[in-house]
């Protein structure tokens, strides 16, 4: 069987350390504190768009990386995207915005349930901010997994091109847990371009390097 | 083809399929007003397992008394054993493989993690747990798409039987309530105090339920293994609109309908004996939903929400709703929607009020949730006949 490639575009790598595009860092990080480092980034690729502000850091990370990759393979946000699809997973779920809300709840005497905190508590919220600021009108979907594994990635992708009627892809792994960002994001194309072609195995590279 | 070889309900109305479907026949629910329940301070209405019946049914099935599981893995577990016992197969065989819709998981020990290990609120631990009590070895895939999951986690499933990956998949939706979820949807203002009424003039609001429920999907070929009723098509749609609120024009359900049914040669429409909705109750779904069937063509079909007996029990809304309306299916009986009484949608659609019949061949099943995701799911009886007839391809 021939072995499975992803037509990518363009590629986003977020870290701690710092941000990579297409494998050129283009930013690195000078702070000690993540809030810093994740506004940083938004001045950095000069982004302008007020519900970033709202948003918890999970969809923060994701949608400044979903920007860069659009950005670099040269999309507009405005176009009405329908043969386009979100794909996100990640490991800690929504468990970064699940905190934030429990400390609200947390003691009786101290109870203040926030409904622009709750709303973030759903991992797949961040494929929801995407498809809005990208106007994504396929297939939205969010996976858990323990770890990225870039050979179920591979399927994925491969699957929703195969059964649905996507031409174009925004793929990621967009994990936030206890203040570490860890973020690949793709824009896929279903047909050979000239761009890179990833087999499983460079892809995983991608991923372990720019850890 | 895909198609559904045995399945399982775990809710407040029964353990077994059977037992639901006994329940929802003599017009029961399992809805509850709780004035003091997990120490919150406004009262709420929901539909709650009892944690006693719970234990008790687990502790039977698992002699392994070492073993500890939260709540949300034994209601699953539970409800994945009946349906693969029913199924006869080797849920251990690499052939497998395991497929968890939850949407908050074990969210409860964020509060306090009573001796469980801090891994343990990871979605993705559940699920290898609830896969490895079965000696499944495959990696669980976990699909977490807000309300939809339950329908999400049945169109990946569909996708890994059809390219061969796996002969069979467990899908197991399941969720819990706590004082995270109720108080989160109590300040949205998104729960009714009382029973919930879905599509009617004066619903105000959802409630919550809990439930697992599963079904083992196979891939079938030349009729083996047997199966009653198929996946005819699925597909998931956002509508790129808003996180928490759903499209006024419906976008997103009425692409995912028209992408479900777009690889069948023949319309549809008039094979569909009823349209599952989602049906929260909440003034925006179901003014969306109606918007959606007028939209589609379905305004005068028969539709019908389960909320009003089960609550909207989020991750296995899904799968739930699907078991309940393939019964519905093979029996050619419609149920009523509880809760229901004067129409009071933006569109006028067909909802149904009383039992009712239909031996028409095919059901529609819609789901839409937060993050603007929606799903819409064919389902038909295992005609061959008519499978012959619909699916030839263009």
């Amino acid at each position: 069987m021939e072995e499975k490639k992803l037509y990518v575009l363009s590629y986003v790598r977020l870290t701690d350390r710092c941000l990579i595009v297409d494998g050129n860092v283009v930013l690195e990080n000078t702070y000690d504190d993540t809030k810093q480092w994740i506004s940083s980034i938004y001045k950095n690729i000069g982004m302008d768009y007020p519900k970033f502000f709202k948003m918890d850091r999970l969809c923060k990370v994701g949608t400044l990386c979903a920007e860069a990759a659009m950005r670099k393979s040269g999309f507009q946000n405005d176009d009405i995207k329908k043969n386009w699809a979100v794909i996100c997973a990640n490991s800690a779920g929504s468990l970064d915005d699940d905190r934030s809300y429990q400390e609200t709840i947390q003691h009786d005497d101290n109870y203040f349930p926030s409904p622009s905190v709750f709303v973030y508590t759903l991992a797949n919220i961040v494929t929801g901010e995407i498809a809005i600021r990208h106007k994504i009108q396929g297939e939205s979907s969010c996976y858990v997994a323990q770890k990225f594994d870039a050979n179920a990635f591979i399927n994925a992708v491969s699957d929703l091109f195969l059964f649905t009627s996507a031409e174009y892809a925004l793929a990621g792994w967009v994990d936030y847990d206890s203040a570490h960002c860890d973020v690949l994001m793709l824009v896929v194309s279903k047909k050979s371009t000239n761009s890179e072609a990833m087999t499983s195995h460079e892809l995983s590279n991608v991923y372990a390097k720019q850890r | 083809m895909v198609g559904i070889i045995a399945d399982n309900i775990v809710s407040p109305l029964g353990f077994t399929t059977e037992e639901n479907w006994q329940s929802l026949l003599s017009g029961r629910s399992g809805l509850h007003r709780y004035s003091q329940g997990f120490h919150l301070p406004e009262a709420f209405c929901a539909s709650l397992i009892a944690n006693e019946k719970i234990e008790s049914y687990f502790s039977q099935l698992s002699d392994n008394k070492e073993d500890r599981y939260t709540k949300v893995e034994q209601i699953a577990i539970l409800s994945a054993a009946d349906a693969i016992h029913r199924s006869g197969i080797d849920a251990a065989s690499e052939d497998v493989l395991f497929v968890l819709s939850t949407t908050k998981g074990n969210v409860e020990l964020l509060q306090d993690l009573r001796g469980f290990e801090a891994e343990r609120p990871y979605l993705w631990r559940s699920a290898q747990l609830i896969a490895q009590f079965f000696g499944n070895q495959n990696e669980p895939v976990v699909v977490s798409n807000a309300c939809i999951s339950g329908c999400a986690a049945q169109v990946v499933a569909q996708r890994l039987l059809e390219t061969h990956r796996y002969r069979y998949a467990v899908v197991i939706g399941a969720d819990v309530l706590s004082k995270f979820v109720i108080s989160g949807f109590q300040s949205f203002k998104a729960l009714s105090p009382a029973e919930c009424q879905p599509f009617d003039a004066d619903r105000c609001g959802l409630n919550l339920g809990e439930a697992a429920a599963t079904v083992v999907l196979a891939r079938c070929e030349d009729g083996e293994p047997k199966s009653d009723v198929c996946m005819l098509g699925g597909a998931l749609c956002n509508d790129a609109n808003h996180i928490s609120a759903p499209s006024r024009t419906a976008e997103g359900l009425v692409s995912a309908f028209t992408q479900a049914v777009s690889h069948l040669e023949n319309t549809v429409l008039q094979d569909v004996a009823f349209v599952n909705a989602h049906g929260t109750a909440t003034r925006y779904n179901d003014d969306m939903e109606s918007v959606a069937l007028a939209r589609l063509g379905l305004a005068d079909v028969p539709v019908n929400s389960l909320k009003g007996y089960f609550g909207h029990t989020l991750g296995a809304a899904g799968v739930l709703e699907t078991i309940i309306s393939s019964r519905e299916l093979l029996q050619g009986t419609i149920l009523p929607t509880r809760g229901f009484q004067t129409p009071g949608t933006v569109e006028e659609i067909a909802v149904c009020q009383k039992l009712s019949r239909s031996d028409k061949p095919c059901f529609v099943k819609l789901i839409s949730g937060f993050g603007g995701s929606n799903a819409a799911l064919l389902f038909a009886k295992n005609d061959e006949f008519f499978l012959r007839n619909i699916k030839s391809e263009k």
